[in-house]
């Protein structure tokens, strides 16, 4: 790290990292800067206003659905929403949110001032940030993209939306797709050569971990949705015809490439959660991690498979029952090492000391709702069952379950975890309970009724419904809870940007944590560390506070 | 009312149509390996959330500055077991999903398909193989008869799916699929595209009219005659201006000069109940409507507008619905 100066990067040399751009140099300094901390954050902010942007988008959608034959927005209208809104929440809201916190944390986690390639790091971000400006030039260029969120052929071809939408679709997430993959080698290269020296594999921070994997899906899934965007822009621009029947490509062939890549990507946004809630369950708690060698490994087995279920998306496309036994058998075993975590983290959380915190408030209602997510995921393994119930209100609740009540819940579990990190301010645990409370209520008022619309026979992207039986009221229901949601989201909002200004400031250890970057001052300086404490478990920091109880000097542990 | 009648009839209203309602043998074996892993879901389901509670509730801090708990990291045989036990649920639900598989949808073989039915946007062309039948929208089947679908699509994916009738099967433009499925009894059953193909994918719809194998003959039969030959003088009127307005060059009518394959079949166009796929009923005025203004009844609907007036709206109106 000392070599960092003769590399001769522009970094901001006055730099205090807070949430807000009111520092000596104001914006300008965080247009310019390659330091992690000031990257994560703007990583953060990104995120929070593709949320506010995604949910007005759906907010709309709601309203339409909230009646039976509404007339509130026409056809066009809807589908241009409902595609936008699942790109944009995919690739600029849970993307981007992992993303920085892997950027701001993993260099403090493992005792390293930066990522290996601070420019690169810079670069992934603001790749991130033109894949979405681009993609919502569309809206001024002619119209969004409207085949959905995973666009499928022939729909995303000319003849078919002849709106340039797919086309800056195509473009938007080709750039971001790049400031990704990018992002995933920096953190490969930084995890694997920047630790300090004492921190081996088996002591590293089990969101570390979780990142490290997530980086090589990245690398591995990502081309695979590059190289087809691309096609679809040749197909579109240049009448190249892969994905067009007529001149001998295949309709089909987009589904694989797309789910070789999508699949891979529900895990990509779920790895890293699983790697926060392993920091917060123990700290928590106040105990290790139940079975620290088993989340790593089944991590990995995770990776591997998530390889070899793409399929189970493409149950209803008729490959014939061969095929779907073998993808189907894959999708029953990744659930395995996906569920099995629930019970590692309940394990954790048994004989311990529980702090209920707003942070743990998100960890055990996620537990819960994962499940829920999780179960209806392994239904659609059973391919009768995926046979009735693909493409109907019940992926749309199951996929939400696992965004939210797994992905996004995780997200906010670390907002409210690491903010007085990040920060050095405290997060107001009594509105944060507010939060909690209007958004955990919002969230299943409006997805545990989908589950029924589903079975009940109402197919998922249509604009308006018939009047059968039920329908209506359970739209109705849904809407509501939309709405909840809503407002929670907006008391975020104001709870975020009011404690960045006024909150009281936070201590360097509020949490009475285990890992490094609670060994820092909040928020860091520009330079992490000046010196490191000795890692010789999982939790230094703990054994470091605690040097009468080490997890090294533990008998049986398997913390080291 | 008892209770429990209220009960039972508000259970109704969110069970009628669903998978639960099965009305083919394909469906009602589907709809049992559902229950099986519904049951098996809710145990694991409840589980969860039973030890969650007892977890929060027994080890929630009693008092700020209690000591450090006893710090265990991970028993291997307790690991192991959380391991095994879900991986013998999934392979028995493997195993009951494969048999169930092949049971409700064995490879098409040989087999001659019963029916085509073409994906159209945003419209279903059926054709019955032995007659040469051909119709929209309204698909007539027979019960009691294991029937083999040829599933097709015109020019996006589209989706078969009539709950009650069982699986769902995606209609590919440039490859055919089957679908296998015996009804069970006589009603009529509902569904709808479920494969995203566009502006009108809502509105496109499927009555599906289960009949006993004698009403369907005699369905088939009075399908497979010639249309009907206007007898007033408006419709005959309308009938001419059919041929002229070049309505006749997307629609079919048979035994007259319209042989257009772009729209639907509008032989026996009156005899349907509804319209458009489903979004209105079948009546005089809904048809005078929708050929006033096509975009307004169904926006982006393929059928242009023609600017008709009001006396050859009347025309083709009266036309159109003594097509019986």
């Amino acid at each position: 790290m000392s070599s960092r100066s003769e590399l001769n990067i522009p970094e901001p040399k006055h730099s205090i990292p807070g949430m807000g751009v009111s520092n000596n140099q104001g914006l300008l300094q965080w247009i310019s800067s390659v330091d992690h901390k000031q990257i994560g954050i703007m990583y953060l902010w990104l995120s929070m206003v593709f949320l506010v942007i995604g949910g007005i988008e759906i907010m709309l959608v709601r309203m339409q659905l909230a009646v039976p034959n509404n007339h509130l927005l026409g056809p066009e209208a809807y589908n241009q929403l409902f595609t936008m809104h699942g790109t944009t929440m995919i690739f600029f809201v849970l993307t981007p949110a992992i993303f920085g916190f892997a950027t701001y944390l993993v260099p403090l986690m493992i005792g390293a001032n930066d990522m290996a390639f601070p420019r690169l790091n810079a670069l992934s971000f603001w790749m991130t940030f033109f894949g979405g400006f681009l993609l919502y030039f569309s809206f001024l260029a002619g119209g969004a993209p409207d085949a959905g969120w995973f666009n499928y052929a022939p729909l995303n071809q000319y003849n078919y939306s002849s709106s340039p939408g797919i086309n800056y679709y195509c473009s938007g997430l080709l750039l971001s797709g790049i400031g990704t993959v990018t992002a995933s080698v920096n953190f490969i290269v930084t995890i694997l050569k920047y630790r300090v020296k004492d921190m081996g594999l088996k002591q590293m921070p089990l969101f570390v971990w979780m990142i490290l994997i997530n980086s090589f899906l990245v690398l591995a899934a990502f081309p695979s949705l590059n190289a087809a965007l691309v096609m679809v822009l040749l197909d579109r621009q240049l009448h190249a015809h892969f994905f067009n029947m007529a001149g001998g490509g295949s309709a089909l062939l987009w589904q694989h490439l797309f789910w070789l890549f999508g699949h891979p990507e529900v895990y990509i946004l779920i790895l890293p959660i699983f790697g926060i809630f392993s920091e917060i369950f123990p700290v928590f708690s106040r105990k290790p991690i139940f079975g620290y060698g088993f989340v790593v490994a089944s991590g990995m087995a995770i990776a591997l498979l998530a390889f070899g279920v793409w399929v189970h998306h493409m149950f209803a496309t008729g490959l014939g029952n061969t095929i779907n036994n073998f993808f189907a058998a894959s999708s029953l075993l990744i659930g395995v090492p996906t569920g099995v975590k629930v019970f590692n983290w309940l394990a954790t959380m048994w004989g311990g000391s529980i702090r209920f915190s707003v942070s743990m408030l998100f960890g055990i209602a996620f537990l819960i709702e994962f499940t829920i997510g999780g179960l209806s995921g392994v239904s659609f393994a059973i391919v009768p069952i995926d046979w009735q119930l693909t493409d109907t209100y019940y992926v749309v609740a199951h996929l939400h379950y696992v965004f939210i009540g797994g992905s996004l819940f995780g997200l906010l579990s670390g907002l409210f975890y690491w903010f007085p990190k990040i920060s050095g301010r405290v997060l107001d645990e009594k509105m944060g309970r507010w939060f909690f409370w209007l958004f955990v209520t919002g969230f299943n008022t409006t997805f545990l009724v989908q589950h029924a619309l589903g079975a009940m026979g109402m197919a998922r992207r249509v604009y308006t419904y018939p009047d059968l039986p039920g329908w209506g009221i359970l739209n109705l229901i849904s809407t509501i809870g939309g709405f909840l949601m809503a407002i929670a989201v907006g008391l975020l909002i104001y709870l975020l940007v009011r404690s960045v200004r006024t909150a009281p400031l936070a201590s360097d250890d509020p949490w009475d944590a285990n890992t490094l970057e609670w060994t820092t001052s909040s928020p860091p300086a520009l330079q992490n560390f000046k010196q490191v404490i000795p890692v010789k478990s999982t939790r230094p920091y703990r054994d470091y506070k605690r040097p009468d109880d080490t997890d090294w000097s533990r008998k049986g542990g398997d913390g080291k | 009312m008892s209770m429990k009648s209220l009960f039972a009839l508000l259970l109704s209203r969110f069970t009628d149509p669903s998978i639960w309602r099965t009305a083919s043998s394909q469906a009602e074996q589907i709809r049992s390996v559902g229950n099986g892993f519904l049951a098996a879901a809710a145990a694991m389901f409840f589980l969860v959330v039973g030890l969650t509670i007892f977890i929060t509730v027994k080890f929630g801090r009693k008092r700020s500055g209690e000591g450090e708990p006893k710090q265990i990291s991970g028993n291997r045989k307790l690991e192991i077991v959380m391991v095994c036990v879900p991986l013998l649920l999934v392979v028995f639900f493997f195993f009951w999903s494969m048999r169930t598989m092949s049971a409700v949808m064995p490879p098409a073989g040989h087999h001659k398909a019963d029916v085509i039915i073409t994906g159209h946007q945003w419209w279903w062309q059926a054709e019955y193989t032995s007659s040469g039948v051909a119709t929209a929208n309204e698909i007539h089947l027979p019960v009691g008869k294991s029937l083999l679908l040829k599933l097709k699509a015109a020019d996006v994916i589209h989706d078969w799916w009539v709950p009650a009738l069982g699986a769902k099967m995606d209609m590919i433009p440039g490859s055919d699929n089957y679908l296998w499925v015996t009804i069970e009894k006589p009603g009529v059953y509902v569904g709808t595209c479920s494969e995203f193909c566009g502006e009108q994918h809502a509105w496109m719809r499927i009555r599906v009219v289960a009949q006993t194998q004698d009403n369907f003959n005699k369905w088939l039969q009075s399908h497979s005659t010639d249309a009907a030959e206007p007898t007033d003088s408006l419709a005959r009127a309308g009938a001419t201006l059919f041929m002229k307005a070049s309505c006749s060059s997307c629609h079919r009518i048979k035994g007259q000069d319209a042989n257009g394959l772009q729209g639907p079949d509008l032989t026996h166009f009156a005899s349907r109940k509804t319209m458009l796929s489903g979004i209105m009923a079948n009546t005089p005025t809904n048809v005078r409507q929708w050929l006033r203004d096509p975009q307004k009844v169904k926006p982006g609907a393929h059928m242009p507008r023609f600017i008709f007036n009001r006396d050859s709206l009347n025309e083709l109106t009266a036309y159109l619905t003594q097509l019986k």
